[in-house]
């Protein structure tokens, strides 16, 4: 008990340090997302590789329907885009709009993790069938993964903002800007998934 | 002043001395059996005497800083406020960078002399499709009209022996006979973990790799018996993963060759 | 700047736990988890230590007859693993790092203190889990590189929980690796400029990149491995299609980076020793800046150069040939300014420096040696022999561990407020340095003339130089008790240190000793010449 009073008090006394300097919480977030990105870069190459190198076995079938992919890929352009506008109304301090843009973009989000379920269950191969599948899945199922953990936040800033009570405010933007930046990443990240893919 | 220089001079020329003696009169290597090793020994006297020569060096220079500018008792206060030298750091930068340039187009050199610069033609019409698969090894040939009269041989590795097939006597040996001085072509494969083909007496090694199999050529040319050890971890009997390649003369050779090519008939 | 000081401060302090009990509480004071990273990984250099102790004693003689075989390959994995990731990079990064980038960068604590308390307390877990996992179906066999398909065969829960514990003290290594990044850029006092830090800022910088984007390849590799292993796909798996060398660049794209993240530190701690013990500034102080971020982004770009013998075109061996030997270059510099900083000084001979000393040598031998594995054709016949064996023990123990020591010498005054024995310190250097020299330089015959790593037995005739190894190990085990007796007696009886006891100009010899919980009892000093001795010194003592 006596530990947490105490790094409390650190803590406290170490945001009125904070205080004097800019804001270093986004700078951190944007290390911790180029690191996150490098786990992408390995993903990404080790497939690279695998098309270059290793010839897939006859009758491998790895031809993609792209309808629901493109579908995807407009959801997560979307969402980004109502994300957005979900910041600039909380900064107009406009906390119930904000809050109808948050849960229109969680809602893309979820439905983004349906059909993205909804390919999975019609895909031809199965996760063991061979190494195209392999890489397709963890690639996928990687980001996946991402856009879950964000849907997640995003439902949680959006019952943070609301009016009466809520810890978000144009005052406290910062949860917004890290979830939202997150947000936008996991969507670049989609975009080159998306390319490299489906389309290569 | 002239005076220390003339010490400066005379010490470096002696740690120079002492490395080129070194480096040219103590081996450090095994035998030199094949057409690789002594190029590859060649490489190793130089590297070993610039090493000699930077190591020598510095540890002089470290242990005469701390003998001559220790504190003595009596002294109080700080060393020369000196917080470097432009011209003295460009020197040592260009000149490492000019040594290590030097170093790499020489091993370089020595690597094309090799063979390993080459491309690598092992069998190239029998693997039509995945013939890219073929990546790695030394080739001193690369020419397909030697590699005709190339002795070859197809190397499976397991845990935890190698297993040698001629294909021309259709058989199968545990051990690598081999005749002195004709150029032998390997192509090699694993059936489960990676290992390695190494004989330290020809300076080569090449992994086996299951799934993509590699190439490793070399010309002995030393009649012996040579231990074939295996260099990359492949389980708890790594240690005792060994093999025997014999060199002989080439009518030695035939006779045993035709040996095993009758019984492997017979059978 | 003025940071404005609690009034209840002493209040919090009295509210906080009392001394020994502070170091196993989730502390968010930066020193306390210093210190926490440097015990914690002390303990793990005694486990690993008893296991090198055990292979050399399994290798003092030819046959394969201390330990079974399989056990022989667990207790080599898990010196590999507890040594790199146990030991060396989390007290060589974290603990200096977290002890001291705060005063150098005129801070009360790091960027992010939550998240440094949680990156410290992943690591006991994760480290006992990996030795806990030899009593359970035996520990992984693999190595500690991990080489798919053995990884794959052996027993799998074993791999799959040094795995787990692997991924873990990555995920430990970024979060910290962030902190720093964010604590040495953003969180500089104002007024201190970038080229006025302390060089072992620097060094944190730059291993902290590489840790940022290196270690996330490593754990997305492991994940894949671990699918191989758990839902058998075929990543790695050739029987199922997969590519074995693919996970031999993704592993080395981190392992190779690794090095650097183990090494350059030890460089930052060894540019604050020397100036303060010769009485001089640290030589080249500009050059030495870029020669660390020379040595990062060459550092990410050389990683092939450990597969040369496992089947890479020879384009890239050539590229990376070229390029590993160049990090020869910035390496160097550093060595010749450290050589040029004792030139000319009034060294004070005590175990700091001699251990500062005892690094530069082992380490210029060892970088040798790495200039020469560096050449394809040289190393297609020693990789993967005693010869690499001996070359990355002159790096990360003639190397780092070397500087721990002497940081450890440095820094202990300022940490307990007592002095350490300094004969029991020059005694402990003696044993080390000769014990380890006599247990490693031989190796590289061995290598040369034909004995592979990682065996368990060996031809007859390497046994006599195989013993003299095995009996520098037993020195290196013996140099601890000296060590160990003087830390204890030490903390009890020792001398006062006081706040400066060696006349030093960085600034968390401008406090007290051992510190006040948020590091100065005022203002944070700006310290714009760390290294001004010689010109600056009388000045600035009178401002203390």
């Amino acid at each position: 008990m006596t530990t947490l009073d105490s790094s409390k008090e650190i803590q406290k006394n170490n945001s009125e340090v904070n205080e004097t300097h800019e804001d270093f919480r986004m700078f951190g977030l944007i290390t911790f997302l180029i690191a996150d990105g490098m786990t992408f870069a390995g993903f990404f190459a080790a497939y690279l590789t695998y098309k270059a190198v290793n010839p897939l076995p006859d009758g491998a079938i790895y031809e993609l329907e792209l309808p629901i992919p493109t579908l995807n890929t407009i959801l997560l352009l979307v969402s980004s885009a109502t994300f957005h506008k979900a910041g600039k109304a909380l900064l107009k301090d406009k906390n119930s709009d904000s809050q109808k843009w948050l849960f229109f973009t969680a809602f893309l989000g979820i439905i983004f993790l349906i059909c993205q379920l909804f390919e999975y269950f019609h895909l031809p191969f199965g996760l063991t069938d061979n190494l195209f599948a392999s890489t397709f899945y963890a690639l996928t199922g990687f980001h996946g993964l991402h856009v879950t953990l964000g849907t997640l936040m995003i439902l949680i800033i959006a019952w943070q903002s609301r009016i009466n009570g809520g810890r978000l405010t144009s005052q406290n933007m910062f949860p917004l800007e890290a979830v939202e930046l997150y947000w936008h990443f996991v969507d670049g990240i989609w975009v080159i998934l998306f390319i490299i893919l489906y389309l290569l | 002043m002239l005076n220390k220089n003339f010490y400066l001079i005379l010490i470096i020329s002696l740690v120079f001395a002492i490395s080129f003696w070194i480096g040219l009169n103590v081996n450090l290597l095994p035998a030199e059996a094949s057409i690789n090793a002594p190029i590859y020994d060649e490489l190793f006297k130089i590297l070993f005497i610039i090493g000699l020569i930077i190591f020598i060096g510095m540890t002089i220079a470290v242990i005469y800083s701390l003998f001559k500018f220790r504190k003595r008792n009596d002294q109080i206060g700080d060393g020369i406020a000196l917080e470097g030298n432009l011209s003295l750091e460009i020197i040592w930068t260009i000149i490492p960078s000019i040594i290590v340039l030097l170093i790499g187009l020489y091993s370089y050199n020595i690597y094309d002399r090799m063979g390993g610069m080459k491309e690598l033609n092992h069998n190239h019409e029998m693997m039509s499709s995945n013939s890219e698969k073929i990546w790695a090894g030394i080739s001193q040939t690369s020419d397909n009209e030697i590699s005709k009269n190339n002795l070859s041989i197809e190397v499976s590795a397991m845990q935890f022996a190698f297993l040698f097939n001629y294909p021309k006597g259709n058989f199968i040996s545990g051990e690598l006979h081999v005749p002195v001085d004709q150029k032998v072509s390997m192509k090699m494969e694993s059936k489960d973990v990676i290992h390695a083909f190494w004989v330290p007496e020809f300076r080569i090694k090449q992994d086996i790799i299951p799934g993509q199999p590699t190439i490793l050529n070399f010309t002995p040319t030393k009649v012996g018996k040579y231990p074939i050890i295996c260099a990359e971890l492949c389980g708890p009997y790594h240690g005792g993963m060994r093999a025997s390649i014999i060199v002989e003369e080439e009518s030695d050779y035939n006779d045993w060759f035709n040996k095993n090519k009758k019984t492997e008939v017979n059978l | 700047m003025t940071i404005s000081i609690d009034p209840q401060k002493t209040n919090n302090e009295s509210l906080q736990p009392k001394g020994w009990l502070r170091y196993f509480s989730f502390s968010l004071d930066h020193k306390v988890i210093g210190i926490q990273y440097l015990v914690c990984g002390f303990l793990f250099y005694l486990i690993g230590g008893t296991l090198a102790s055990a292979i050399r004693i399994e290798l003092a003689s030819p046959m394969s007859d201390f330990m079974p075989r399989d056990v022989y390959n667990q207790v080599l994995t898990l010196h590999g693993t507890i040594m790199i990731f146990l030991w060396i990079v989390p007290v060589v990064n974290g603990a200096f790092g977290n002890y001291l980038i705060p005063f150098y960068v005129g801070a009360r604590d790091m960027a992010f203190p939550r998240l440094n308390a949680v990156a410290f307390w992943l690591i006991p877990p994760s480290g006992l889990m990996l030795v806990a996992s030899y009593f359970v179906e035996g520990a992984a066999q693999a190595g500690w590189t991990a080489y798919p398909p053995l990884s794959i065969t052996t027993p799998q829960s074993g791999q799959i929980i040094w795995i787990l514990s692997v991924l873990l003290l990555g995920g430990s290594s970024i979060f910290g690796g962030i902190n720093f990044i964010a604590t040495i850029i953003k969180l500089r006092r104002p007024g201190l400029k970038l080229m006025q830090l302390p060089m072992y800022c620097w060094a944190m910088l730059g291993t902290s990149l590489l840790v940022v984007l290196s270690t996330p390849v490593l754990a997305g590799t492991l994940i894949l491995l671990s699918f191989d292993i758990i839902a058998k796909t075929g990543f790695f798996n050739p029987v199922l299609g997969g590519n074995v060398v693919v996970y031999q660049h993704l592993f080395w794209f981190y392992s190779h980076p690794a090095v650097y993240i183990m090494v350059l530190p030890a460089f930052g701690l060894v540019s604050e020793i020397l100036p303060v013990h010769a009485r001089k500034p640290l030589f080249g102080y500009t050059t030495m800046v870029f020669s660390i971020m020379g040595i990062v982004v060459l550092g990410l770009v050389v990683w092939a150069h450990h597969m040369f013998t496992s089947g890479t075109p020879p384009w890239m061996r050539l590229f990376f040939t070229i390029a590993t030997a160049f990090i020869a270059v910035p390496t160097g510099i550093k060595f010749f300014n450290w050589v040029a900083t004792l030139w000319g000084g009034k060294i004070s001979i005590n175990s700091a420096i001699l251990f500062s000393c005892g690094f530069i040598i082992n380490f210029v031998f060892g970088g040798i040696t790495g200039v020469a594995l560096a050449q394809v054709p040289f190393d297609i016949h020693v990789h993967d022999t005693y010869f690499v064996v001996a070359h990355f023990h002159y790096i990360v123990y003639g190397g780092t561990v070397f500087i721990i020591f002497s940081s450890i010498y440095h820094w202990f005054p300022k940490v307990t407020g007592k002095m350490l024995n300094e004969k029991l310190g020059i005694l402990h250097f003696i044993i080390t340095f000769i014990g380890f020299n006599l247990c490693f330089a031989p190796q590289h015959w061995l290598g040369l003339n034909g004995m592979p790593r990682r065996v368990a037995e060996y031809d007859p005739q390497f046994q006599f130089v195989n013993q003299i190894s095995s009996l520098g190990a037993l020195m290196m085990a013996i140099s601890t008790i000296p060590f160990l007796i003087n830390v204890f007696h030490s903390l009890r009886n020792g001398r006062d240190a006081g706040d400066n006891p060696w006349d030093a100009l960085t600034p968390e010899w401008l406090t007290s000793s051992p510190p006040p919980v948020e590091n100065w009892e005022g203002e944070a000093p700006l310290v714009e010449e760390p290294y001004g001795y010689g010109k600056q010194f009388s000045e600035q003592n009178k401002n203390i």
